[in-house]
């Protein structure tokens, strides 16, 4: 008998993306699709974590969604992967389009795939990675929440997340230069400049809506004199919705196109401006899809690099940052990458007062928006927030402590946090870190002063 | 995409040059002091080259705090709100696109067309460099301007838009439907196409990437996907009869006109053609493939494993791989040998024929093939220095900033373009070398 969602979880959200993919399903198609995907692109990592998971539930206390829906089990890490990748391996694929509606709702926007589950099982499960092959299944068979749909289908027609035009990325780099150089005499945004050591690359969302990035950046730069470029092709977001709804082809192609650009620059690095999801795919995901064991050219994270900077004494500190400082610990650059004491460190340096927020580090809890939650937008939006009250606890005693700002080196983080700050009415302002480096360096004297 | 080849490169352009008109005189001269340009300026950019040598040039700020460009010591009278992109074409001539007031055209020796846009970029050359593209966007519409004309249609997204060998024909990516936003069951209907000259063809596609023309410029082929799970070729908006979880971007033969493509079948990759297999090996990867002049050949940056790179030519990997990358393929005059640059634990490495040449660098360019293919000159970077090699050995001198090498038509000389001199006395030097005259 084919499995149904009868005993899952259900939901009243209605999201178009996943109503009318999963409007015309045959449940011949389903099998087929989940076969497929299951005989071809899983193997033994599979085969073992579902051998080897024991329902002992010590994952449980490690998910924010479990801990802030009062420990419903339904919740748990383990019981989001009972409710479907097990669910589909026991019925051998039979499952009805009913079943791939809820399962998509689950895999796509109560997993943030943020491994802190991973590191509280004793064997190392990686849940993400099972809920991974659900969204695989999901985009296979056509169910993917409309908006993260429609950022992957940007990604496809333009490189970039946020369907920005050729001549709109240039414009932008062209004005967020004038507008610098009013600041910063002759500073220079330095477009196409090929064998400069450093490309400097970001995510969609800055020419779009956080252009003031590419500023910040730009001052940060210029002040340290670094030889550093930007492209004027597509292939300067390091962004990455595909790699999150399963569409690995599409990951693939972005990152091709992403390296290509280094590689025709000439750069020895590539620089990444403060984004997570964007490191695990060009870090982790996307690389090695293509075939590239690391990175092709060497990228670091804008921590690293700030790090470097004023270890270096390339940027210095003219003033601390007054407030209360809490910083919040990006999944995917802590527990991907080990980001966290060079943080704190820079931190540390640019403000007067930094208070923890515990747990910290790689023990953080996720920001609820990562794995691409924040991208299936406002259906989810409520849920979202809800499903990491403990996000909110855990930011409410820090303020309770003095931090009155939160740092966040991430652009999913923030948007996440905002929106549990807002919903939680914690008052709190949240920054990246480049916010509080360009508001606290030395610049080089102003114009006019 | 593949941005490796002809999108703006900022090296100069060497294409199907009339070398054979240059100076080939054997001689090392002067043609600029750089250290007084940089007195001059208080802003001055990286500077470029002419293929001949003869002409170099920097964008740089007036007093008042407007955009121009030096060349040779002298700048040009006009100047703009902002001038970008400076490129020397085939023919030596220099392009650079300009704006004032808000518009935009481009510069040739320092005349800009009479039309002005809302935006340009990405200029394109032909091969000899007579002719000249670019893409424009005017009250966001887009369309492709050639030598000045501009398409007549236009389009409300155009992208990866490439000019044909011979300057005739223009072609790109354009929307040929709306589409609402988030309305993602529209978007997968196609509404995506290629125009050539403005032209679309008559059918859509969910997206479309490279484009790439025959030799004669007569025809178009692309990469398309037709759902958002079926790649494949598209040739004059004709699909090959079989589709691919994915594809790279295809390439015509240069003799007849037929069409290959990387393509995914399975967890592996393979040359098709025509849309059947034409390479027997399947490889982890395969992409960027090229043609020998003669077509006889193909050569493609392939991985045989997950992790290690190489090339394979007509489908037979070298023994020698890389961990980090290969990139910069070319294949020489005569079809019979292939040069790359591999990278290795950060450290790179020019390779002929499967052989890596003993030295590793901080970076290397792509090499470049006298016109009898068999002499084969490269740029270097160690230490912040330039140098250049020549069949595997490093001239004398190094230089501050190195130019890319041409050969000269008797493939007898070579014409070193470079900068050297300390920073009180940084000077541009064209110089003819016979290579017999290289010490061994
Ligand atoms: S949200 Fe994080 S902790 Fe929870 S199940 Fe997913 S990966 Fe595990
Ligand atoms: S994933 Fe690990 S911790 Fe969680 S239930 Fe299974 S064995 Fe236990």
């Amino acid at each position: 008998m084919a499995e149904s969602a009868e005993k899952m979880k259900t939901s009243k959200i209605i999201d178009k993306g996943i109503e009318e993919g999963a409007a015309n399903l045959s449940s011949k198609k389903i099998e087929k699709v989940i076969h497929d995907v299951l005989q071809n692109e899983t193997g033994a990592r599979l085969k073992t974590y579902v051998e080897t998971c024991i329902h002992c539930g010590l994952c449980s206390d490690a998910c924010h969604f479990y801990l802030s829906h009062d420990k419903d089990p339904r919740y748990s890490p383990a019981g989001k992967v009972k409710q479907t990748i097990w669910k589909i391996l026991k019925a051998k694929g039979k499952v009805d389009a009913d079943f791939i509606k809820k399962a998509c709702e689950i895999a796509f926007t109560e997993c943030n795939l943020c491994r802190r589950c991973a590191m509280y099982c004793p064997f190392g499960i990686d849940v993400s990675y099972l809920i991974s092959i659900v969204r695989r299944i999901c985009f296979k068979l056509g169910v993917v929440p409309q908006y993260i749909a429609d950022t992957a289908h940007s990604h496809a027609s333009t490189l970039n997340q946020m369907w920005v035009k050729d001549d709109e990325w240039i414009d932008t780099l062209f004005w967020q230069e004038e507008e610098a150089a009013d600041e910063i005499p002759n500073l220079r945004i330095p477009v196409e400049k090929q064998g400069a050591d450093i490309f400097y690359s970001v995510i969609g969302p800055e020419p779009k809506f956080r252009s003031q990035l590419i500023y910040q950046a730009a001052v940060i730069m210029n002040t340290a004199g670094v030889n550093w470029t930007m492209p004027a092709t597509p292939g300067w977001d390091n962004s990455d919705m595909c790699m999150y709804i399963g569409e690995n082809e599409m990951m693939g192609r972005l990152k091709k196109a992403y390296f290509d650009t280094a590689m025709r620059l000439k750069v020895k690095r590539i620089v990444m401006g403060e984004c997570g999801h964007a490191f695990r795919s060009i870090y982790d995901q996307g690389n090695r899809w293509l075939g590239w064991k690391m990175p092709p050219i060497p990228v670091i994270h804008a921590i690293e690099f700030y790090y470097e900077l004023l270890k270096e004494g390339k940027i210095r500190v003219a003033k601390k940052y007054e407030k209360g400082v809490t910083f919040h610990d990006p999944c995917n650059i802590v527990r991907g990458r080990g980001l966290h004491e060079m943080a704190r460190y820079v931190t540390k340096a640019f403000t007067r007062e930094f208070i923890e927020m515990h747990p910290n580090r790689e023990h953080n809890y996720c920001c609820c928006a990562g794995g691409g939650v924040i991208n299936c937008g406002p259906p989810f939006k409520k849920k979202r927030v809800e499903g990491d009250r403990i996000k909110a606890e855990q930011l409410f005693a820090a303020k309770s402590r003095g931090a009155e700002t939160i740092i966040a080196p991430c652009h999913n983080c923030h948007g996440g946090l905002e929106d549990i700050v807002h919903h939680y009415g914690l008052g709190m302002e949240i920054k990246f870190l480049g916010d509080i480096i360009y508001e606290c360096m030395e610049k080089p004297e102003s114009m006019g002063e | 995409m593949d941005t490796t080849e002809l999108k703006l490169n900022t090296e100069e352009k060497t294409g199907m040059n009339d070398s054979g008109s240059w100076d080939w005189k054997v001689d090392k001269r002067l043609v600029a002091n750089i250290s007084h340009w940089k007195e001059q300026f208080g802003y001055m950019e990286e500077l470029y080259v002419s293929p001949n040598g003869e002409r170099i040039a920097a964008v740089v700020k007036s007093d008042d705090m407007k955009f121009s460009v030096c060349e040779n010591g002298k700048v040009w009278d006009k100047t703009f709100d902002k001038v970008w992109y400076l490129q020397f074409g085939p023919d030596n001539r220099l392009t650079c696109l300009v704006s004032d007031m808000g518009a935009w055209t481009i510069a040739i020796d320092g005349e800009p067309w009479e039309k002005r846009f809302d935006f340009i970029w990405n200029t394109q050359f032909s091969e000899n460099g007579k002719d000249i593209a670019v893409s424009a966007q005017t009250e966001m519409e887009y369309f492709a301007v050639l030598n000045g004309i501009e398409w007549e249609k236009k389009y409300s997204v155009m992208t990866n838009m490439v000019m044909s060998q011979d300057g005739a024909h223009t072609a790109a990516v354009v929307q040929t439907i709306p589409v609402g936003a988030a309305d993602i069951f529209k978007f997968r209907e196609g509404c995506f196409s290629v125009a050539v000259d403005g032209n679309p063809w008559d059918i859509n596609f969910v997206n479309v990437w490279e484009i790439n023309f025959s030799k004669d410029g007569a025809h178009a082929v692309a990469e398309v996907r037709t759902t958002i799970y079926d790649y494949t070729v598209a040739v004059d908006g004709r699909l090959w009869n079989q589709t691919f979880p994915a594809v790279w971007k295809p390439r015509f033969s240069p003799v007849n006109n037929s069409v290959t493509a990387p393509v995914r079948k399975g967890d592996s990759w393979m040359l098709f053609k025509d849309g059947r297999q034409f390479w027997d090996q399947h490889f982890s990867q395969l992409w960027d493939h090229l043609y020998s002049n003669d077509g006889n050949h193909i050569a493609a940056i392939v991985a045989p494993k997950f992790g290690r790179w190489t090339i394979a030519v007509d489908g037979r990997p070298w023994s020698l791989t890389f961990g980090d990358l290969v990139t910069d393929m070319v294949i020489s005059p005569d079809g019979k040998k292939v040069a790359c640059v591999g990278k290795e634990k950060d450290f790179w490495s020019v390779v002929v024929d499967g052989r890596a040449w003993s030295e590793a660098y901080d970076m290397v360019w792509k090499p470049v093939f006298s016109p009898d293919s068999q002499h084969i000159a490269v740029k270097v970077e160690k230490r912040g220095y330039f140098y250049l090699l020549v069949d595997g050995k490093t001239m004398e001198g190094e230089f501050k900033v190195l130019f890319n090498p041409v050969f000269s038509p008797d493939s007898q000389k070579i014409l070193v373009k470079g900068i050297t001199g300390n920073p009180d006395e940084e000077n541009y030097y064209r110089q003819v070398i016979r290579l017999s005259d290289i010490p061994g």
